[in-house]
């Protein structure tokens, strides 16, 4: 179907036309190019573009797809990598590939969707899971689980009701449609997220060392094959206008059409047929088509290559028989690969395609003529160097300035906030009171209204999953080989200090994986921000930036790969910095897990890790005060280090029953999380201070129950590493009972705890 | 000999290496059947896994129904071939007609995944005779159209009849009609379930064990047969 209209063809832009008209006006700056940067093409290519090339380079030179403000600040991620022999493939491939022994290897990858899942909250937050499950699959793997790190604005704000549940709805849909568990994730609220929220959607694959497959059109000769949904003319321009740029002010109407319409079925039968593929050995380089669609296909896999490649644009099977070669270029339409196959392979591949219902069309060939080549319908519409477009686009190095504010937000500390006395008269009542007011609260609540609308059984290889510490997944059945993934990330810290937040986030990411018994292995994150043109925000960045690369050195966990998203403000006002970080860790033995539950009576309590009065950025504060200021909590990693050591190690020789990391709301809502999930209470006594004890948030803590037996051997492992401890109690009976403050039945405290959504929500 | 047990998998099939690592784990060998081949290659039993066989989006099961191998199975199953369809399965065998009633949007309109409790009512089919009449189990439930419905007078014959599996207890997750969870054929030998009992046999990745003995129970009727 792709009879076109001679006056169509006619109509286009070729090269000839582009050389004999150097003086057309041209709409670049619609397209999201400066001057500067147009201009740079016209030098690149020594004549105007036409009006595909144009195309190409606006979507490739998008801020989403070059990462021209991040570039610079990234390269500390290599320079400051630590020692490893654990990375198969690392930062630059459309995932990074952790070696976990016994010749597995996983893949993982977290990205935005911010925009799309405002602007079309199902089809955005839908279409995120599709594309990131796809850039696993381009690696060669399986894909086997998602997570979701969701941010939005004030929980009763009547947008967040259109916003949440479509998000949460869109992902249920596709994720469950593709047969792949939801292992976990988060959910935030914070105004500041209202007219931007988060979204962001992590994919782990698993592949067998020798599986490994990379983005490269190698062997002038081989065929060009574009799989899988027909192109449509949907997400045109996705990248490069919606990614790119913030949203607020006019033309807002005109970018709805942006978002792309996800189809998991395709997806799924995409997955299927790659995989098929992959084990009888047809394909020689592959990629998926995620934003700038075939722009960004060609120009890597050419690039990757560093080969050329003709195409014929006219061959690309279209929904919409109107769209031109610039529309197809750019059409961000779902569920499409690319790959490149031997001659002699082509046969193969399409019967392949055939058994599993996908559409497969030769659209080109790999030459060697270092040059990307396009007609449409005999005529040249594209001639230009590949590894202009995708890997040479401009670098910029924008202004940074730390705010003016940024003092006074420090210097507002909140150790100020008053808190009762130790021994002050109705101390247990006010610890009481707040405790339920956290836990009541839609951030410290219980998020099952979410996540019960996810499969998490589904591939019977989950171990665990949400509302545990990190999810946790079986690789192999004989074995016990397994791997584990926590996100985390928190804008009220990284506000007071970006540098020391991001370490943060990554620190209770690697510590969540700890607790499961996983050792920490390696790390992805997506950097969520507001304007790369506002120096406030870039200097954010840049101390976000430089707080991972020093963290991952110091804990000795490569950065393997991830993802920017800038622009995300609404107006002038930016999003707290959020970087979410992805930890994944290797577990040996998975049937010597450690879940967050008490589940055993009679266990001893032992909180880990040191307490100080720490209340900045704390959710306590917030809640209780509306309070955001000073400083986060300290960061101490060689004591991260320490306690995942020791939590590790426990959990190899079975002496924990429970364990649970401390993070939001400090020891008070984990010991409440510990006691409703494994539906046990506990009778605990704390020192001194107790206001402290329940609401600091401290870093560096655990909270586990030894195994009746072991108490000694935790005690032993904990001094050699130096992780102070502090036994709490026990626990057993059916309420929360802190001595001598105050007593939560467990009812009550899940009435409270599962309340606050539903009652939201509905 | 062991039991050559077939599990189905229809393009969007999701739960098919879990039933296939069920029955397994119960001591029979699995075997793949594929939607687009009209045989079932001489298994003793089959069953119909959950996902969403072809995408689904008009009605659930209402496009399988019509796949080559839905054919075999129709026939199979009227000389007495046990056959099981579990969730997505379930709702292929009511549009089939294998198994009378429906099954629709949650109550609710939300896809749950939950661990729930059901009793199981006939133990006498071929896929529930290993479980004592009246016992409580632990099961997975993870669908969006999980509310099975029926007409008054179908209900009135199933109860009568005996042909309720099983009832949803602690609760109607989904708003089925009298908290139907599962049904069986006349003869027993068919029997539709909304929950996962594959789901539900290690302790390691499924809330409980209770589920194994779907699979145990038809290597019983398979043996007599």
């Amino acid at each position: 179907m792709n009879t076109t209209p001679a006056t169509t063809v006619a109509a286009q832009d070729t090269v000839a036309a582009a050389a004999a008209t150097p003086d057309r006006p041209q709409a670049f700056a619609a397209l999201g190019l400066t001057a500067d940067e147009f201009a740079r093409i016209v030098s690149i290519l020594g004549r105007r573009p036409t009006d595909a090339e144009l195309a190409v380079y606006s979507v490739m030179w998008s801020e989403h797809c070059s990462y021209k403000s991040s570039r610079k600040h990234l390269r500390q991620f290599a320079d400051k990598a630590p020692e490893t022999d654990v990375l198969l493939a690392g930062i630059g491939q459309n995932a990074g590939v952790v070696d976990i022994g016994q010749g597995y290897a996983v893949t993982f990858k977290i990205e935005s969707h911010n925009h799309p899942s405002y602007v079309e909250p199902f089809q955005g937050a839908a279409t995120g899971v599709g594309g990131i499950v796809r850039d696993i699959l381009a690696m060669g793997a399986r894909p086997v689980a998602v997570m979701d790190a969701l941010r939005f604005g004030p929980a009763d704000a009547p947008d967040t009701h259109r916003v949440l549940p479509g998000v949460v709805g869109g992902i249920s849909f596709y994720g469950n449609c593709l047969g792949l568990p939801n292992i976990g994730g988060e959910l935030a609220f914070d105004p500041c997220y209202l007219g931007n929220p988060l979204v962001n959607a992590l994919c782990v694959g698993v592949l067998r060392h020798e599986d490994l497959k990379l983005a490269a059109a190698t062997g002038p000769g081989n065929q060009v094959i574009l799989f899988g949904s027909r192109t449509g003319p949907d997400g045109i321009g996705g990248a490069s206008v919606l990614a790119s740029a913030s949203f607020g002010g006019a033309g807002e109407g005109a970018k709805r059409p942006s978002v792309q319409v996800g189809d998991p079925f395709m997806e799924k039968l995409l997955v299927e047929c790659c995989l098929e593929l992959y084990r009888a050995g047809l394909v020689v380089g592959i990629q998926d088509l995620g934003a700038a669609g075939v722009a960004c296909a060609t120009t890597e896999l050419a690039a990757g290559g560093g080969t050329g490649m003709r195409v014929w644009l006219d061959q690309v099977p279209l929904r919409d028989a109107a769209l031109g070669p610039a529309e197809i270029l750019m059409s961000e339409s779902q569920e499409r690969m690319m790959a490149i196959i031997t001659p002699e392979h082509v046969s193969a591949f399409m019967a392949v395609c055939a058994r599993w219902d996908v559409q497969a069309t030769v659209i080109g060939e790999v030459t060697n003529s270092g040059r990307l080549e396009m007609t449409w319908h005999g005529a040249q519409v594209v001639d230009i160097p590949p590894g202009s477009a995708a890997d040479q686009g401009p670098v910029y190095d924008r202004p940074i300035r730390r705010p003016d504010t940024q003092d006074g937000l420090n210097a507002d500390d909140a150790g100020r906030l008053p808190r009762p006395a130790p021994g002050s008269a109705g101390l247990g009542a006010t610890v009481r009171a707040d405790l339920l007011l956290l836990l009541g609260s839609p951030e410290g609540g219980d998020k099952t209204w979410v996540t019960e609308q996810y499969d998490r059984y589904v591939r019977g290889d989950t171990v665990l999953a949400t509302p545990h510490d990190a999810g946790l997944l079986r690789v192999d059945e004989s074995t016990g080989l397994g791997v584990a993934l926590a996100t985390d990330g928190n804008g009220r810290y990284c506000q007071l200090d970006p540098y020391t937040g991001t370490q943060l986030a990554l620190a209770e990411a690697y510590r969540n994986v700890a607790m499961s018994g996983a050792r920490p292995l390696a790390v992805t994150n997506c950097l969520n921000f507001g304007s790369p043109e506002d120096p406030a925000v870039m200097w954010q960045f840049t101390e976000a930036v430089r707080g991972l690369a020093d963290g991952c050195q110091q804990l000795g966990v490569p950065v393997t790969g991830g993802n920017v998203s800038f622009y995300n403000q609404t107006g002038s006002a930016p999003i707290q910095p959020t970087p979410v970080i992805g930890v994944l860790g290797v577990h040996d033995d998975v049937s010597r897990r450690v879940g967050s539950g008490f589940t055993e009576t009679g266990a001893q309590i032992v909180l880990l890790g040191e307490t100080r009065a720490e209340f900045g950025g704390s959710l306590w504060a917030w809640l209780r005060h509306g309070h955001l200021g000073g400083m986060p909590p300290a960061v101490d990693l060689e004591a991260e280090r320490a306690l995942a050591r020791v939590l590790v190690t426990a959990a190899a020789r079975g002496l924990l029953a429970t364990a649970h990391d401390l993070s939001d709301g400090g020891l008070a809502i984990a010991l409440a999380e510990a006691c409703l999930s494994g539906g046990t209470g506990c009778a605990i006594a704390l020192p001194a201070d107790p206001a402290t004890f329940l609401f600091s948030e401290s870093a560096g803590r655990a909270v586990v129950a030894v195994r009746s037996g072991a108490e000694s051997q935790v005690a032993s492992l904990c001094a050699e590493s130096r992780v102070p401890t502090l036994a709490l109690g026990a626990t057993g009976g059916s309420a929360l009972e802190v001595s001598g403050l105050f007593a939560v039945p467990l009812d009550e405290l899940r009435d409270v705890h599962r309340g606050a959504l539903p009652a939201l929500f509905g | 000999m062991t039991a050559r047990i077939g599990v189905v998998t229809f393009p969007g099939s999701l739960d098919d290496r879990d039933a296939r690592r069920a029955v397994k784990r119960a001591g029979a060998t699995p075997v793949e059947l594929w939607h687009g081949d009209p045989s079932l290659h001489q298994v003793d039993a089959v069953i119909l896994p959950g996902g969403f066989s072809y995408g689904d989006y008009l009605r659930c099961g209402a496009i399988a129904r019509f796949a080559p191998v839905m054919a075999e199975i129709v026939v199979a199953a009227a000389h007495g071939l046990p056959v099981l369809g579990i969730c997505n399965g379930f709702q292929i065998l009511c549009e089939a007609h294998l198994l009378p009633g429906a099954l629709t949007r949650n109550q609710g309109q939300r896809f749950i995944n939950r661990d729930v409790r059901i009793r199981i009512d006939n133990n006498t089919s071929a896929w529930t005779s290993g479980y004592d009449a009246g016992a409580e189990i632990t099961v997975v439930l993870k669908s969006g159209e999980g509310a099975y419905v029926a007409d008054d007078q179908t209900l009135a014959e199933l109860d009568a009849r005996g042909q309720i599996l099983g009832r949803y207890v602690d609760g109607n997750p989904n708003g089925s009609v009298a908290a139907i969870a599962g049904v069986v054929s006349e003869s027993g030998n068919v029997a539709g379930l909304m929950p996962h009992p594959e789901h539900a046999i290690d302790d390691l990745t499924g809330p409980a064990t209770d589920g194994l003995q779907f699979f145990t129970s038809v290597l019983q009727a398979v043996a007599v047969a």
